[in-house]
């Protein structure tokens, strides 16, 4: 069918010419588009490096003649942002980790065993997604304080970590490799432990990458959940951090753009790392969800 | 006869020992806490006195509350304002990245990475380039002859259309992803034989690509729909729900009931409503997918 297309586009110029054209406008269109897109994050980068009374000078000065680099070491000792920022990497580290655990294994089973029960238990997950937060958010934080977890990390890993779109998605992934391979492993010998174990988890690397990635950027990103459970300081979490430092010091334009710079970095990283894990899993998990 | 029982019995057990990990943490902390959410409507509880019984005297005063239709409407027009916009301007990325040209990655992932940009640093800095006084935007317009630019995020009129802006803004590169996927659905050979019929591109795809995209453009309204029912982020930092009551939105007041004045009852009488709007949201989706399945 390839070379059907191939032929059927050669041996008109004129037709040449056209795409050349129309080459042309979309890159246009795409780089305004991307400029706009981006118009925020340069502008931000840009801020961060100016004293507070040059941010809004207009027209804008893009790149800074003498860039303020102190903001960025100022901004660590006026609020506590480094606690901060390790209290998030401890959520995000410790969540994930038992959300690809916890979700994996259970995913196997829905996938993978028969058993009684089994398709009421995947009914009851299911039809959880749909259901939002924040429509039981409030008697979730009346329990949670009262087995003694507010103001707690506790509270935010046990309502993180155990999700229906992680066990969703690992099963989803787990339908896709034939019974065919289970089947000859248990003939061969392997226990349903050593077949999780020693085929389907690194069967599974990219559906485990995905949930890694989505579960990370929730996790780190997430600001409701520490706002309602967290209040001392030393507990907050990064996006916390930022709005408090916001709400404190109103005024300190260039540092509270230098802090929300620092903010994006873990995530940026990732993202520019792993951005084709990110673009499967919500192609799959959304169409297919 | 027994032996096989007993196989039958420990292949269960193990079975459920992959589960239960997962499945317990599950059902105390998600299951409990929604069955929970719907007797709590039926009550009145501030966390401190003793819980008592009320009836629908949660939902009755919900109705005579002017702050829950305001926020209710208010919630309907961000979700009109979002909706649309962000499917047009979502659809038409992925289908000028659909096509083989050097540096398509790079645009896709310019356009989609503000949605994995966290929103609190995000907000902040939306509302200082919309800043009424000082920000680069009103200098811009300052500039182009506009003598009162609006006052974006502190104006009651505009305070929600500059929140919908940034939403859009945020969310247009995940929905490209899922056009980008649904469009490298569509078989080739419909556009090779249109064009052979002497299909322009425009007809192409008015034609065919929008057609074959229903099904996605429906999924995509439903989540997106779902989405802006559940803001609470955005507006909490940019405009914490003013000024006055201008983004006052469900969860907003859901939030405010339960966490500002401890009526944990009445916050979840509003989120009930909340989750029949999804509920029906959601029912409608699996009615008109199926329509769509037999179209197709």
């Amino acid at each position: 069918m390839g070379q059907l297309h191939v032929n059927g586009k050669t041996g008109l110029p004129s037709m040449g010419r056209q795409a050349v054209v129309s080459d042309i406008l979309t890159y246009t269109v795409l780089v305004i588009l991307a400029a706009i897109m981006l118009l925020p994050f340069f502008w931000m980068v840009s801020a961060s490096l100016k004293m507070d009374k040059d941010v809004f000078r207009f027209p804008i000065e893009w790149i800074p003649k003498d860039p303020q680099w102190v903001n960025y070491s100022k901004m660590w000792t006026k609020i506590p942002f480094l606690t901060f920022t390790l209290n998030t990497a401890k959520l995000t580290v410790i969540i994930t980790a038992l959300q690809l655990l916890t979700s994996s294994f259970a995913a196997y089973a829905f996938a993978k065993l028969h058993f009684k029960g089994r398709d009421v238990l995947f009914l009851a997950y299911v039809g959880t997604i749909a259901i939002p937060w924040q429509v039981y958010m409030v008697p979730q934080f009346i329990m949670m304080r009262l087995l003694g977890l507010s103001d707690k990390h506790l509270a935010l890993i046990l309502l993180q970590t155990f999700t229906a779109f992680g066990v969703f998605l690992m099963r989803q992934f787990y339908l896709t490799v034939p019974n065919e391979l289970c089947d000859a492993a248990r003939i061969d010998g392997l226990n349903e432990y050593g077949i999780y174990l020693r085929i389907m988890l690194p069967l599974s690397k990219p559906a485990l990458a995905t949930l890694t990635i989505f579960s990370f950027v929730t996790v780190w990103n997430d600001f409701m959940g520490p706002l309602i459970y967290l209040n001392s300081e030393n507990k907050k979490t990064i996006q916390l951090g930022l709005r408090m430092f916001i709400q404190q010091y109103s005024a300190d334009y260039a540092l509270i753009m230098a802090a929300s710079l620092v903010s994006l970095i873990p995530v940026v990283i990732l993202f520019l790392a792993f951005q084709r894990f990110f673009v499967e899993g919500v192609a799959t998990s959304g169409l297919k969800g | 006869m027994t032996k096989e029982k007993k196989k039958a019995l420990r292949s269960t057990a193990v079975a459920y020992s992959f589960i239960l990990p997962n499945f317990i943490g599950f059902a105390v902390f998600t299951l409990l806490p929604m069955v929970f959410a719907l007797l709590l409507s039926f009550a009145n509880w501030d966390g401190a006195n003793p819980i008592t019984f009320a009836g629908l005297s949660n939902f009755k005063r919900m109705v005579h509350e002017d702050t829950f239709w305001i926020s209710l409407n208010n919630t309907l027009w961000y979700a009109l304002g979002t909706v649309p916009v962000t499917i047009v301007c979502s659809l038409g990325l992925a289908i000028l990245l659909n096509r083989k040209l050097p540096g398509r990655d790079i645009f896709r992932t310019i356009y989609f990475f503000p949605y994995v940009a966290s929103l609190v640093a995000v907000a902040v800095v939306w509302n200082m380039i919309f800043h009424p006084t000082m920000g680069p935007v009103n200098e811009l317009l300052h500039l182009l002859g506009i003598a009162n630019p609006p006052r974006w995020s502190a104006d009651v009129d505009w305070a929600l259309p500059t929140v919908i802006m940034a939403s859009i803004w945020k969310g247009v590169g995940y929905y490209m992803i899922l056009y980008i996927a649904a469009l490298q659905g569509i078989p080739r050979y419909l556009y090779e034989a249109a064009s052979i019929d002497g299909a322009n591109k425009w007809q192409q795809l008015r034609k065919i690509t929008i057609p074959m995209l229903t099904p996605t453009t429906f999924f995509v309204s439903i989540m997106l729909t779902i989405s802006c029912f559940k803001v609470f982020d955005l507006i909490y930092v940019m405009t914490f729900g003013g000024p006055g009551r201008a983004t006052n939105v469900l969860v907003y007041y859901i939030y405010n009931s339960a966490f500002k004045y401890f009526e944990y009852g009445y916050s979840s009488a509003i989120a009930m409503v909340l989750f029949v709007i999804v509920l029906i949201i959601t029912l409608l989706q699996f009615r008109m997918e199926k329509k769509w399945v037999s179209y197709m």
